[in-house]
């Protein structure tokens, strides 16, 4: 698991202990390093295995007609593939990312709780373990889509809803005290002299996603717990034949489930933010516009849940609200990419790995956010909801989105963990391949969705059948490439050329600072804070 | 390091938040039904009510009556009349008559709902099965009265409604132990 064991002999450091030997110091770690790669393992782990459900979704919808699969297990396919794609794939890559990286950016010898740290990761396999084991149970896994709208996951739902209600709350733990570990992290750790308007926007963007954690994910505890009750003790928040009301259901799940669309967002802007200035070696262009319009977006998330329920009967003055407010958010995020586009603007742009997955990132998820605003259009909603153009969307968002924003994070970072360079040949392969693969699986989805093929079903209209065998061609493209990543990040821990502490000539910031691979013990004294100074002042090129 | 303090307090604070964010979730339920109420949204229809209006003869408006059973539900459910034309103001009295085909005693509660949506604020029930459990005895059948007023300030574009009712097997939750005497059509007074 890493080359991050490796003696490095760096002086500075020798009075401290390596890490421990054998099982027991993955068990057991309290390091940032350790917990950092546990949690990235975990997540590509889980890529892979919602990634194979995504697999066996495509297989069936090659063409019209069952094949493979039956309709109740393509409904836990894709209810399955979400959970496991939020929850376990994205989600605890970018807790990864933050472990790894955010003390080595503000100069902290560790995470501020390193112990509550490792308690959080390893309640995550627990969580999962629960979720997956559903699949085997009499009845089978969840089956009402990743949204769990009651009454289908209360009334209607298989006898495993309970365990999966169990993880929901495990992995929410582990989600709370990881946030709550970045907050304390940077709020208190930073090196002397690191203000917060010096730190780089990654962590800007990670401490506003750890603030959206902690105000929603203890919603999204509740709105579990309440199902917990009306299934096994009575109550009925959400059966109206006891009062209740499954609308109530929808408000509570999107009040967490819209700030959860950008806990898996921001970090990846702020992952980009610092990769495109270092290979278009200018700084990044309108700094404090992207720090506040980072807030901007982590605000308006809260007032605009309702647009995923346009149709469900809100009266015509809450249309308009949630469609205004929504289409505010393209504001921020139009300044972002703004700023992106500019600090590329008369650069020396190479393009590396890292950095064909950012530019990719931003055009691709610029396209989802169009898309976004065209599902803003309360009444143009109306046709479009429950179709594929919304699975066309989130897609164009979380895959080139996050998912190439960890991608580019991973490449970026992978010098700074393992000591070595990746293969760059193989790198480009993979993004070319991811690029192609993405793209040929979900544009097909926008015209089949524009025509009314209703998503989170197993069969279609013989119509549809051309752009699904493309899609499924482009997704079984995309899944294959994961393994070619796979084999990058293996041959690059296990050797590969060396890398120097600053492998990017461009790029800034305390992490290229400490030597490739970086020790296991980093900062234990606060950095001179003179190596920084050129981090935004200005450009000082190597 | 001399973090030591402010770190257990900032981790309190964090805590706290979410704690109390969990309980904003469950908050959210009474406000969902506060604000169903303040603008009248959701079809939900207030209780009883108490009063009487002078009616407005020179309007009349079309009310319509559904009746539907909720999944599970084995009884026939249904109103005398499909619809009743009434001035704004005036009380009318409309039936439902529910059947119990089963062999066993059930009870059921019927939950109602008006659109427009819009219209809910505007359309009071004075009486209404509703606002009890119906317990029925096996093959027994039962008149259910509900008495309305339309307000006379219903919004003037709204010229027919709809109450529509749901009709919901509770018989595991409440099981029916003969508290009402359900024989006659009931005249309670709200």
């Amino acid at each position: 698991m890493s080359a991050v064991i490796d003696d490095h002999g760096h002086a500075g450091h020798d009075h401290h202990h390596g890490p421990a030997k054998g099982l027991s110091r993955w068990l057991l770690t309290t390091n940032h390093k350790d917990i950092g790669s546990m949690y990235l393992w975990f997540s590509f782990c889980a890529f892979l295995l919602g990634g194979s459900m995504a697999m066996v979704i495509r297989a069936e919808l090659f063409q019209p007609g069952l094949q493979i699969v039956q309709p109740e297990f393509f409904n836990q396919m894709t209810t399955m593939h979400g959970l496991i794609m939020v929850f376990g794939a994205v989600m605890p890559a970018f807790v990864g990312l933050a472990n790894w990286m955010i003390p080595l950016m503000i100069g902290a010898p560790d995470m501020a709780l390193p112990r509550m740290n490792n308690f959080s990761f390893w309640l995550l396999p627990a969580a999962f373990g629960l979720l997956v084991r559903t699949l085997f149970m009499e009845g089978g896994g969840p089956n009402f889509g990743w949204t769990f709208y009651a009454p289908l996951s209360t009334t209607y739902a298989p006898e495993s809803v309970t365990f999966f209600i169990f993880a929901i709350h495990l992995m929410g733990i582990s989600s709370i005290m990881g946030a709550i570990n970045v907050v304390a992290t940077v709020l208190n750790l930073r090196a002397p002299g690191m203000t917060l308007m010096k730190m780089p926007l990654f962590v800007w963007t990670w401490l506003i996603t750890a603030f959206l954690l902690i105000a929603v994910m203890p919603v999204l505890a509740g709105v579990v717990t309440m199902m917990l009750m009306d299934i096994h003790f009575g109550t009925s928040f959400f059966s109206a034949a006891g009062g209740g009301d499954p609308v109530l259901f929808q408000h509570v799940f999107w009040f967490f489930g819209h700030p959860e669309v950008y806990i898996m967002i921001l970090p990846a802007f702020g992952a980009v933010s610092s990769i495109i200035p270092a290979f278009s070696r200018k700084p990044l262009f309108g700094y404090t516009s992207m720090v506040y319009a980072t807030g901007a977006i982590a605000f308006l998330s809260f007032i605009v849940w309702a647009h995923h329920m346009f149709t469900v009967g809100i009266p015509l003055t809450g249309e308009l609200f949630f469609m205004y407010a929504t289409m505010l958010i393209a504001v921020p995020t139009g300044v972002k990419v703004f700023n992106w586009v500019s600090t590329m603007w008369r650069g020396s742009l190479t393009f590396e790995a890292p950095m064909l997955f950012a530019v990719a990132f931003v055009i691709l998820f610029s396209i989802g956010g169009f898309s976004g605003l065209m599902l803003a259009i309360a009444p143009a909603d109306f046709q479009y909801h429950d179709t594929y153009f919304v699975v066309a969307h989130f897609h164009y968002v979380l895959v080139p989105g996050a998912i190439f924003g960890i991608f580019a994070s991973a490449y970026y970072w992978l010098p700074k963990w393992t000591g070595h360079m990746y293969d760059e040949t193989l790198a480009k392969l993979h993004f070319w391949m991811s690029f192609i693969g993405m793209n040929l699986a979900f544009f097909p989805m926008h015209f089949v969705g524009l025509a009314g093929m209703p998503r989170r079903i197993p069969d279609y209209n013989m119509m549809f059948a051309n752009f699904n065998m493309i899609s499924s061609v482009g997704a079984f493209m995309f899944g294959a490439t994961q393994l070619l990543f796979l084999f990058i990040v293996i041959k690059c821990i296990r050797g590969g050329p060396a890398a120097a502490a600053k492998p990017w000539d461009g790029a800034e910031g305390l992490e290229w600072s400490v030597p490739s691979p970086a020790p296991y013990h980093t900062f234990t004294t606060p950095p001179d804070m003179h190596t920084l100074h050129e981090h935004r002042t200005g450009p000082k090129h190597d | 390091m001399s973090t030591e303090l402010p770190l257990a307090r900032l981790v309190r604070r964090l805590l706290f938040v979410v704690v109390a964010m969990f309980a904003f979730g469950f908050a959210l339920v009474p406000i969902y039904d506060v604000m169903c109420k303040a603008f009248g949204i959701n079809g939900k229809t207030a209780g009883a009510y108490q009063g009487a209006q002078t009616v407005d003869e020179a309007r009349e408006v079309r009310v319509q009556f559904l009746a539907t059973n909720a999944a599970g539900m084995v009884w026939e459910f249904g109103p005398v009349d499909d619809q009743l034309r009434v001035h704004p103001g005036a009380s009318q009295e409309i039936r439902f008559i529910a059947y119990n085909p089963t062999d066993k005693p059930m009870s059921a509660q019927a939950v109602p709902s008006v659109s427009p949506s819009k219209a809910a604020a505007y359309f009071h029930k004075t009486e209404c099965f509703c606002f009890t459990q119906q317990v029925l005895q096996p093959g027994e059948r039962i008149e259910m009265p509900v008495r309305f007023i339309v307000d006379r300030d219903l919004p003037a574009d709204v010229h027919h409604l709809t109450l529509a009712y749901t009709l919901f097997d509770i018989t595991s939750r409440q099981p029916p132990v003969a508290v009402l005497p359900a024989t006659p059509a009931k005249e309670s007074l709200q």
